[in-house]
């Protein structure tokens, strides 16, 4: 009878380990295709495009790789940009997206399926976020199980953070980067669970391609040693964490080095060095452990005390050769960008530049509460479900949340890594919660509460027991990870591991009705993140369509009315290039001025001809209209972008002078007074000052502000409104209204009637539009 | 019944062996006809100028004559994109007009590398007898604007050249030039009297008794503001897909050919005084499509142009097009427009089984000249025999593309005709066989790819792959 009994379990159990696999391969296949598809606003609501700037540079890498192959590619020398210097982009380039989406072209093209470049540019990025939750979905199941994976893989799905980095269209570098990311963390967790060495190199592989896709891999290789670290002071040193750890250090660093933009870097600055350090101290724990386990105790005392002696003498004089080396250089061997990151305040003294990139400021508390909305609430819950109980894997999680919530604080587009760990805690503690509520329904249920001691076989409660397994099983699973104090009970008989589980959780169990109520108030809120959504969607349409033209900050107080993801994916949506607003009528206006303004460089200038723009311009002028631009979004030489900061900020004369010795024949000037577009260049203007100012020191900021104002009407300083900025922008303004009303600035300009000497205009762009790009040219060329 | 029609081939033989000779014998001798009265008028108002021609001939001599020559000097026969003649059949109210065909030809004695038409007429000419023959013939690229180049606020002035006399290797009787300007401004004509001009025409003749080859060079400068729309290069892509579409894909090359624009270009100025600044430019272009269009797109390369209107009614669809920046003389714009139709519109099986796409050559775009127009008719996979039948002489070749999952490759009829105008736009056949067979191919592959990879996830699952037991 116990033997048929037991078969039929089991047969039962597989079945429903059957049933319960696909289930889940079904919900995961879903979750792909939500996380892919709710991207696609972009292309449904405006149109197949590459969006803002930098994924323009990308899309043209793209272009150029899947034109002349690979090898032209690392040797690509790129003297369409910076010129005269010109810029190496294979050497300074991440490979990784470009590479990604060259391969999925190649592919799809041998199959003979004849998607453009651009299609594909446009799609890696959904595609890669259907990638990225599946990854979540693997990463938060090694940490706490199935359950938690989907749920982790939902929210990830949607977190409007993630999708504001990778709707379809914005063909950056964090597009594949974040699945990278989490790929690596779920391989090295699967390491650490596993301690397979196949997994392990799949780690260094998967740290690799994140190298190769972003520079924010110094955020894992940081991060797990430190996690190591953690490990190692609790005692929870084992040979797992040997594997998980040591392959990835030599291998990986190895395959960093590969990449060119890295190269020796991946050995020689200090954002690595902490890897090397936690190396060199897992290999004295490892030979510590196994020096202990080959002797006996007191012979192991008196080998403590002889190694310590001598090691600290050898490590005294390693640190002290290492700080020599390290204080020799002058950032002390930390790249700009780290050090902002680790002193908040370093790039707005020391580098205008990062300062002046809007991602690179610290973000508002709004955007947090935008950017993950309610999640916020559920991560302290998902922390202190990590703790019960605390494994390897939830440790680490817990470390990722930490890391990730200061580097998100310090810069607003660490968003994006902190979004992940977000999903996977809030994952976690909805799963959680949903456990503790179902458990506590189903043991407290009438007719079913006896039923698990006496082994009853009805058919009904058949149902209820399987249950009841199914949640032993999981529990099994969980425990059979990591940790020392469970490896032990792994050897105990099942029968009695579930018997104290059940007991213990009886003792966990909640009030029937209130946890009856508290599924319903989960389920409600989960239908109210999705369901408020569809109903807000078309009142925001028209909404988001009237502000379109107001800054994201604006949008921040309509964000907090409405968690929704779909709206959220409205407001990032938008291209950047192109925008739209509906006319009184009802008629759909387009501004489409950056894309006329390129198109008219790409087709009525000579090949040649080099034009000079704010560097916010040059990826999309040499992408777009493909021709040699002087500074672009690439910032890697300052003086070269104070030079045209310089010339911007200078007399009409001076001006030109710097012009006429960079060769430019046309200056791109976006302006924005004429129909209120508030990200143009007047509104720039101040930083092409203090950058200009920062090299040529003629160009002070005060002359440029009247009583520590930026003013550009009748009190605006003389310096101000004789500026060539403030020329190219404003000239023959007044002819437009006759008052010259600034609608961005909100006031009449200082001056009106002027012309220019050195020289003039040759295009602007459409109608009343926001925007007239106007390329101006000298007129003795 | 079949007797007849053998009698009548027969008899159509001979005629045409007759013909034959007499093109030869007619070749040598030119004063066989003299022309009674010639009218020409000339129309400038577009930057297609078109010339209809109105010849009275006869035949003067006993020899009957077949054929009429027209003869064009070297210049204008460059830039000939079209000869077309007609012949007025029936008195006056029962009047209709039969095609004639134009073949260009060669004369022995041609001075100063004279180009020469032959007409073919229906009924050889005997002594004595008449005909009246109309004909119409299009110059492309024939306005030269001068002063070549203008600011924004000119308007254009472009010099025609032509004579006033129309060059024939006949003894013209007599003769009358018109010619229509698009505008009342004409800066100077030469004037061969007697010569008049009255609004907007500008009368040469009538002229009476010149003898063949009399030229006598008139140059006009006059004011065309027209849109000089070319397309420097057209590229249509006709897909044929047996599932019911065709999908049309066009490349454009477009430029303003007029006066180059010189200096500053002002917004401000263009937008507030519309018919001062910038009035050679144009703005927008009309293109008229097949009805019952669909899924209707205007892009370039770097993405959607927004500005198009598509009208569209069970006649035809009208889609007007903005490019991005209104075009000045010089400037230069690329552009795609895609569009699918219905496939039984256009597809049709000829009684000897083949099937046939019937659709119109030249470009969709009003008024505008096609440098070089290259239609690529892309057959279905699996389609064999093509052959395309085109009213005028165009270069043929053949092509393989792959496309969606093909593994044969699609053959590709390439169409390619260089100055090609609106009249150009009649239709074409291409005619090829396809068996329906092979509309099935590529969903059994893409089926048969999904079962092999299932029955592979079946035996991974199924056999333990594992060197450990």
């Amino acid at each position: 009878m116990a033997d048929g009994e037991s078969s039929r379990e089991a047969t039962a159990r597989t079945l429903r380990n059957a049933f319960g696999n696909v289930f889940s391969f079904f919900i995961l296949l879903l979750i792909g295709i939500l996380a892919f598809s709710i991207r696609l606003f972009s292309v449904i609501k405006y149109e197949s495009v590459i969006h803002e700037f930098d994924p323009y540079f990308n899309y043209r890498v793209t272009q150029f790789l899947t034109k002349n192959g690979i090898y032209d590619f690392w040797n690509w020398f790129d003297d369409r940009t910076w010129y005269p210097l010109g810029r190496v982009i294979g050497g300074t380039v991440y490979p990784g997206l470009t590479l990604t989406a060259g391969t999925l072209w190649w592919l799809l093209n041998s199959l003979n399926i004849p998607l453009s470049v651009e299609t594909v540019c446009v799609f890696t990025a959904p595609i890669f976020s259907a990638f990225a939750s599946w990854a979540t979905y693997l990463l938060t199941k090694e940490v706490k199980g199935t359950g938690a994976g989907l749920t982790a893989a939902v929210l990830l799905a949607m977190v409007p953070s993630y999708i504001s980095r990778s709707v379809a269209g914005s063909y950056d570098n964090e597009a594949v980067a974040i699945f990278a990311l989490i790929f690596t963390f779920y391989l090295y967790i699967k390491t650490l669970n596993t301690g397979s060495l196949f997994y392990a190199t799949l780690n260094a592989l998967a740290y690799f391609y994140m190298v190769c896709s972003w520079g924010g891999y110094t955020f894992i290789i940081n991060l797990i040693p430190m996690h190591v670290l953690l490990c190692i002071v609790t005692g929870r040193y084992s040979s797992r964490l040997y594997i998980a750890y040591a392959p990835l250090v030599v291998l990986g660093t190895l395959l960093a080095a590969l990449v060119p933009v890295v190269g020796f870097n991946a050995v020689m600055t200090s954002e690595h060095f902490a890897s090397f350090l936690v190396f060199i101290i897992i290999h004295v724990v490892a030979l510590v452990y196994h020096v202990k386990g080959n002797l006996s105790p007191r012979m192991f005392k008196v080998a403590v005390t002889l190694v310590v002696s001598v090691g600290l003498v050898v490590c005294c004089a390693m640190i002290a050769v290492l700080i020599a080396l390290v204080a020799s250089s002058p950032t002390k061997g930390w790249s700009g960008r780290s050090l902002s990151l680790l002193d908040p305040t370093y790039a707005s003294k020391y580098i205008p530049i990062i300062a002046s990139v809007s991602e690179h400021q610290p973000p508002t508390w709004p955007s947090y509460f935008m950017d993950i909305n309610v999640l916020a609430f559920l991560v302290p819950a998902g922390i202190i479900a990590c703790f019960l109980p605390l494994s390897d894997a939830s440790s680490f999680v817990v470390l990722y949340i930490v890391t990730a919530v200061y580097f998100s604080g310090v810069m607003v587009r660490l968003m994006l890594v902190f979004a992940p760990a977000a999903c996977i805690m809030s994952g976690i503690a909805l799963s959680e919660a949903f456990n503790v509520l179902t458990r506590s329904i189903k043991f407290q249920l009438p007719g079913s509460s006896g039923i698990s001691q006496s082994g009853d076989t009805s058919m009904n409660t058949e149902g209820e027991q399987n249950d009841i397994a199914k949640t032993e099983k999981m529990d099994e699973t969980a425990k059979e990870r990591p940790s020392k104090k469970n490896k032990r009970k792994e050897k105990e008989p099942v029968v009695k591991a579930s018997i104290r589980s059940r007991i213990e959780r009886r003792l966990l169990v909640l009030p029937l009705e209130a946890s009856v109520i508290a599924i319903i108030l989960l389920v409600l809120l989960g239908a109210f993140y999705v369901k408020v959504a569809c109903k807000v969607d078309a009142a925001l349409n028209v909404h988001a369509l009237l502000t379109s033209t107001l800054e994201k900050s604006s949008r921040v107080g309509r964000w907090k009315l409405v968690h929704c993801v779909w709206a959220a994916a409205e407001a990032y949506s938008a291209p950047s290039i192109v925008l739209t607003t509906y006319s009184r009528e009802g008629g759909l206006h387009v501004f489409d001025d950056f894309r006329e303004a390129y198109a008219w460089l790409s087709h009525n200038t000579e090949v040649d001809d080099k034009v000079a723009s704010w560097w916010d311009y040059g990826y999309q002028t040499t992408a777009m209209a493909n021709r040699t631009v002087i500074v672009d979004n690439n910032t890697w030489n300052n003086t070269h972008i104070a030079t045209v900061g310089t010339a911007m900020s200078s007399p009409e004369k001076a001006a030109w002078e710097i012009f006429n010795s960079l060769d430019v024949k046309y200056v791109l000037v976006v302006f924005g007074g004429l129909v209120g577009y508030p990200s143009d260049d007047i509104n720039k203007f101040l930083w092409m000052v203090r950058i200009g100012g920062g090299v040529f020191p003629h160009i002070k900021e005060p002359d440029y502000l009247r009583d520590g104002q930026y003013r550009i009407d009748s009190q605006a300083t003389p310096t101000m409104l004789n500026c060539l900025m403030y020329k190219l922008s404003y000239y023959r303004f007044v002819e437009t209204d006759g008052k010259a009303f600034d609608r961005v600035r909100q006031t009449e300009i200082g001056k009106k009637y002027f012309k220019l000497t050195h020289f003039e205009e040759k295009a602007s762009s459409t109608s009343s539009p926001k925007r007239s790009g106007t390329g101006k040219r000298n007129p003795w060329h | 019944m079949a007797r007849s029609i053998s009698m009548e081939a027969a008899g159509l033989t001979l005629a045409f062996l007759i013909l034959t000779f007499l093109t030869i014998s007619a070749a040598s001798s030119t004063n066989q006809i003299q022309i009674l009265n010639a009218e020409r008028r000339i129309d400038l108002s577009s930057h297609i100028v078109k010339v209809f021609l109105t010849l009275k001939v006869e035949n003067v001599m006993t020899a009957p004559a077949s054929e009429i020559v027209l003869a064009f000097p070297p210049a204008q026969a460059d830039h000939l994109a079209l000869v077309k003649a007609q012949a007025a059949i029936g008195k006056k109210k029962k009047k209709s007009y039969v095609h004639l065909d134009v073949n260009p030809t060669e004369l022995p004695d041609a001075p100063n590398g004279t180009k020469y038409f032959s007409i073919s007429l229906l009924n050889p000419l005997s002594l004595g007898e008449t005909a009246t023959l109309e004909v119409l013939y299009i110059l492309t690229h024939s306005l030269k604007p001068f002063p070549a180049e203008i600011s924004q606020s000119e308007s254009q002035l472009v010099y025609f050249r032509d004579s006033a006399l129309i060059l024939s290797p006949y003894h013209v009787k007599q003769q009358t030039t018109f010619l229509k300007t698009p505008s009342t401004k004409v800066e100077s004509f030469t004037r061969v009297e007697p010569t008049k001009f009255a609004g907007r025409e500008l009368k040469y003749g009538p002229y009476e008794d010149r003898p063949p080859y009399s030229f006598s060079p008139v140059t006009v400068h006059l004011e065309n503001n027209s849109p000089f729309a070319v397309v420097e290069e057209l590229l249509r892509e006709v897909e044929i897909s047996h599932w019911g579409n065709i999908q049309i894909t066009e490349h454009y090359k477009l430029v303003h050919a007029g006066a180059r624009h010189k200096g500053v270009f002002s917004r401000v100025e263009y937008q507030s005084r519309p018919s001062f600044s910038g009035t050679s430019s144009f703005k927008h272009l009309l293109a008229s499509l097949p009805p019952r269009v669909h899924s209707v797109y205007y892009r370039d390369d770097i993405g959607n142009i927004s500005s198009s209107h598509l009208r569209s009614d069970y006649r035809k669809s009208e889609l007007e097009i903005e490019p991005r920046y209104p075009l000045f003389g010089g400037w230069k714009a690329t552009f795609v427009i895609g569009y699918g139709l219905p496939l039984e519109d256009f597809l049709f099986e000829s009684p000897d089984g083949k099937r046939y796409l019937n659709f119109s050559f030249g470009c969709p775009l009003a008024e505008t000249v096609v440098d070089k127009l290259t239609i690529k008719v892309v057959l279905p996979e699996g389609s064999k025999d093509p052959s395309a039948a085109v009213p005028f002489p165009v270069e043929q070749r053949l092509e393989t593309k792959y496309s969606y999952l093909d593994v044969v490759g699609r053959t590709v009829l390439v169409l390619e005709k260089k100055n090609v105008v609106p009249e150009h736009i009649t239709p074409f056949q291409v005619y090829y066989t396809f068996k329906p067979i092979f509309m099935l191919a590529e969903p059994l592959m893409l089926a048969s790819v999904f079962f092999l990879f299932f029955v592979a996830c079946l035996a991974y699952l199924h056999n333990d792959l594992s060197i450990r037991k």
